[in-house]
């Protein structure tokens, strides 16, 4: 399988058709990813010659691409471009619609996403915040504790401890301490996406996605996430899609440019957004479209 | 035992290090017992919708293999006869007696759900009046139709065991059904229309009949066709206010006085058999004839319902 | 102007009628219930009507305890067959069946919900009655067979109002599970059942009260004997069936201890009334 891989990522760095260099591995091993920034990071996953179709839909075309470990990538463009499509196939989320089909692989530690990794078991490692926040109807406790639950933690004291460790983590604690058993619809937006923020660590992700997770928030709710994730980055992984542009720009180590359902470029963030390679690129930063 | 939210960083560090590994250690064990949940609940959720699916082969089965073999031409003949237990009599004052509830409960319902959605003001205290009322009115049993109709409309307005009486007592059984269907067939036709008729300088009235309604046909068609599903099987209600006499009420020589006729309807003519013993051919087929005409009205409606579905989404 | 002015105003009056025919009739069928149930219900005693345990006409002994008792067994039982197997099937054809399968059970249900009580009725008497019969104790007519196909008659009842429930639930719900490692069962029992619980609560009373004021199905099957029963293979007389078996011949004090059963029966309906619509609003206001 691994093998397979390689052999298809060689033939497509022949190729050259992208800057990005993947080097697919296993676990710990390390690859310089396209960031090729100062510190060289192990790359946590590795989407390589990804094809997705809705049904007819050839909705993400021959896209390679490396999220290194510890940092933040965003992955951005215009509407329908195909970035959420690649975030929901990162924890195939994208199995629930109808007539998706996926060819290439996502390899996550160097084990085939799709078919070395059991599903419920890659969507725990690989956790999700949506674009709008969804809190179970349920308390704000058994919110969090939820996952936890799921993956067979029953006892008192360790889900107390988690759930109270999760709420810190997704620095809401302070505001959550006294409210842990009051239904968590009653929170505001911004809060409500932080507890689904700690609902997602719960469960101890290796990887976080989050799906344009701050559009339906307001600047400050949104100011006080973005704060979060660049502390969470030293625990995780962040993959994040966005269409602020200037959030991309504030929050990411690595960027990825799409349109059409082809990835136009990938690299350091600076470089993306001051000297990027293709003309699309500059135009699309510089706000020419989309 | 410390509550986790009193301890300091510190001690919450240790303790989140001994359930950190020890959770990945019983990984396997937990997964492989999460499946087996998994799979019994499926297991169950299956069971459930099997049970429901035999039970209803089963019985619309078994009804028709013992009954349309007797499916007779006697079984159709015009009078009944303790020899030939004719179902014709009943099936004809079935229709009657629908048609009769019908003409009373449809204009009322659909009224009364006008009434509620294009008229009525918000918040009005005669609305939430009519909303309880029609929702009591949904959750009364027939038997209580039934007696209610023997004391008011055979005892109190002397109308006797009649056509009448049982007719009446449907009509307000099914009076919710009609109204309810109305009136969210009304509420679903798009406030674009209403304000196409009133922009048209034409008046309440006349938007509602000519802007509104049309395009809620279809869906009141739907309930009309239910209430006469519940004309047609019910027995309680009608024991005590029609009657179980088996004759058609002869129009014919009585004039409009024919509905002050007892009949039997083709649900009570299978009761009294079923309760007879006597005939119990004669009773499968009859129950053949009841299922094939709910089988109609069944279709009927679903084919309004999707009628009236195409029919807004269009807009 | 003026002359539409009349029309508008008179078509307005008509449409006012017609609405209040439903409050009339409430206020018309209290009225007569009440009016000829109570004074029998005053005569024979409240506590020796509600609590007698003997109902012998012929001696004017009219005590309904054993019928209010073979309500409730029944109402009982259909509800242990019943509710399990409806929410089950709610949960299938709501978020287990692929649409094809959903498509084709779809109508059977609503084809069960629309099959005449006496159809039912019927069917117990030639298939389930034998049954038990054959292979129980007893003589078949019986408690049990009431139970069974009065849990049969309520399915169509929990399966549709329990399945929009189910529908109703937004799937972010269910997303937001599957994203945390929960497979499919554990994503919908544990969070979008929670989240319906009102609506199939609501269900479930609602099966309640379809099956307590059932008559003619439970007639043919249940027996009739007017005392407790002491199995669940001895026969039983509900509420209802006490009204339809001696309403033909009654007379007197007779009749008026037939129409309070309803009375009572009718009480019973009006709180499942009042208590299915807390729980719809509740779950409304969530």
């Amino acid at each position: 399988m691994t093998s397979g891989t390689m052999e298809r990522v060689t033939t497509r760095e022949a190729a050259g058709a992208t800057r990005t260099t993947v080097v697919p591995s296993a676990g710990a091993a390390a690859g310089a990813g396209a960031a090729g920034g100062a510190a060289p990071a192990a790359n946590k996953m590795v989407v390589s010659d990804l094809n997705l179709y809705y049904k007819e839909f050839h909705a993400l075309k021959d896209v390679s691409l490396t999220f290194p470990e510890n940092q933040v990538t965003a992955l951005i463009g215009p509407s329908g471009c195909g970035k959420s499509t690649l975030l929901k196939s990162l924890n195939r989320m994208n199995d629930l619609v109808e007539g998706c089909r996926v060819e290439g692989s996502i390899m996550l530690d160097g084990s085939d996403a799709y078919r070395d990794v059991e599903v419920n078991d890659l969507r725990r490692r690989v956790g999700m915040v949506f674009q709008q926040p969804n809190p179970f109807p349920m308390s704000v406790y058994d919110n969090v504790a939820f996952g936890p639950r799921t993956h067979g933690i029953k006892k008192r004291a360790e889900l107390d401890e988690i759930v109270e460790q999760s709420l810190r983590d997704a620095a809401i604690w302070d505001e959550l301490k006294d409210r842990l058993k009051k239904n968590a619809l009653g929170l505001s937006g911004g809060q409500q996406q932080r507890l689904c923020i700690a609902r997602a660590l719960a469960v101890r992700p290796e990887v976080l996605l989050m799906d344009e997770s701050t559009s339906a928030l307001d600047p400050i709710s949104t100011a006080k996430i973005e704060e979060l994730v660049a502390e969470l980055k030293k625990s995780y992984t962040v993959i994040m899609v966005t269409h602020n542009m200037l959030q991309a720009l504030r929050v990411s180590d690595k960027t990825a440019f799409f349109l059409l359902g082809e990835m136009v470029e990938a690299g350091d963030t600076d470089t993306i957004f001051t000297t990027p390679s293709d003309p699309r690129t500059a135009d699309y930063v510089a706000g020419r479209f989309g | 035992m410390m509550a986790p939210w009193d301890m300091t960083a510190a001690q919450l560090n240790a303790a989140s290090r001994i359930t950190g590994p020890e959770w990945a250690v019983r990984e396997a064990e937990v997964a492989r017992r999460r499946r087996m949940v998994s799979s019994l609940l499926r297991g169950l959720v299956y069971l459930g919708a099997a049970a429901t699916a035999a039970v209803l082969a089963f019985l619309v089965g078994y009804i028709l293999v013992n009954g349309v073999p007797y499916l007779t031409p006697s079984l159709f003949e015009w009078t009944y006869t303790s020899d030939n237990v004719s179902l014709m009599p009943a099936l004809v004052s079935t229709l009657m007696m629908a048609a009769l509830a019908l003409v009373m409960a449809v204009p009322v319902g659909v009224g009364s759900a006008i009434y509620l959605v294009e008229y009525a003001p918000r918040g009005s205290r005669f609305v939430s009046i009519v909303r309880t009322t029609t929702e009591t009115l949904q959750g009364i049993p027939s038997i209580i139709y039934g007696l209610f109709g023997m004391l008011f409309f055979v005892t109190a307005l002397r109308w006797n065991l009649s056509l009448l009486s049982g007719a009446c007592t449907l009509a307000i059984m099914v009076l919710p059904v009609v109204m309810r269907t109305t009136e969210e067939a009304l509420i679903a036709v798009p406030d674009a229309y209403r304000e196409g008729g009133f922009g048209l300088g034409a008046g309440r009235l006349r938007t509602v009949f000519r802007c509104v309604l049309p395009s809620a046909v279809p869906g009141i068609l739907g309930g009309v066709i239910l209430a006469l599903g519940r004309c047609v099987g019910e027995v309680a209600a009608l024991l005590f206010t029609a009657g179980t006499i088996a004759q058609i009420p002869d129009f014919a020589a009585g004039g409009a006085m024919a509905v002050f006729d007892s009949c039997r309807t083709l649900a009570v003519h299978m009761y009294v058999l079923a309760s007879e013993g006597l005939h119990v051919n004669e009773t499968y087929a009859t129950a053949v004839v009841l299922l094939v005409v709910v089988v109609i009205l069944n279709a009927a409606a679903t084919f309004a319902a999707k009628k009236m579905r195409k029919g807004s989404g269009n807009d | 102007m003026s002359q539409s002015a009349v029309k508008e105003g008179f078509a307005r009056a008509l449409f006012v009628g017609a609405a209040a025919v439903s409050v009339l009739a409430v206020a018309l069928i209290c009225v007569f219930l009440f009016a000829n149930g109570l004074p029998a219900m005053a005569q024979i005693g409240i506590p020796e009507f509600l609590l007698g345990t003997t109902w012998r006409p012929a001696n004017d002994l009219y005590g309904i305890f054993p019928m209010i008792i073979g309500s409730i067994y029944v109402t009982a039982g259909a509800m242990l067959v019943g509710v399990p197997a409806g929410f089950l099937c709610a949960v299938f054809l709501s978020r287990f069946a692929s649409g094809r399968v959903a498509a084709a059970l779809k109508p059977g249900v609503e084809l069960l919900a629309g099959i005449p009580s006496v159809v039912y009725g019927f069917f117990g008497l030639v298939v389930i009655v034998p049954l038990i019969r054959d292979y129980l104790p007893g003589r078949g007519l019986s408690l049990l067979a009431a139970a069974l196909l009065l849990g049969i008659m309520i399915l169509p009842t929990i399966i549709t109002v329990a399945q929009s429930a189910l529908d109703a639930v937004p799937q972010k719900y269910y997303e937001g599970a599957l994203a945390l490692g929960a497979d499919h069962e554990h994503s919908v029992f544990r969070v979008v059942v929670p989240a319906a619980a009102s609506g199939i609560m609501a269900a479930i009373v609602l099966g309640v009260g379809r099956a307590i004021g059932e008559t003619m199905a439970v007639i043919m099957v249940a027996g009739n004997q007017a005392v407790i029963p002491g199995s669940i293979f001895d026969g039983v007389r509900t509420m209802t069936a006490n009204i339809v078996l001696e309403m033909g011949y009654a007379a007197d004090l007779h009749r008026g201890a037939l129409i309070a059963t309803g009375v009572v029966l009718f009480v019973f309906i009006l709180l499942i009334t009042m208590l299915f619509n807390v729980i719809k609003k509740r779950g409304e206001a969530r």
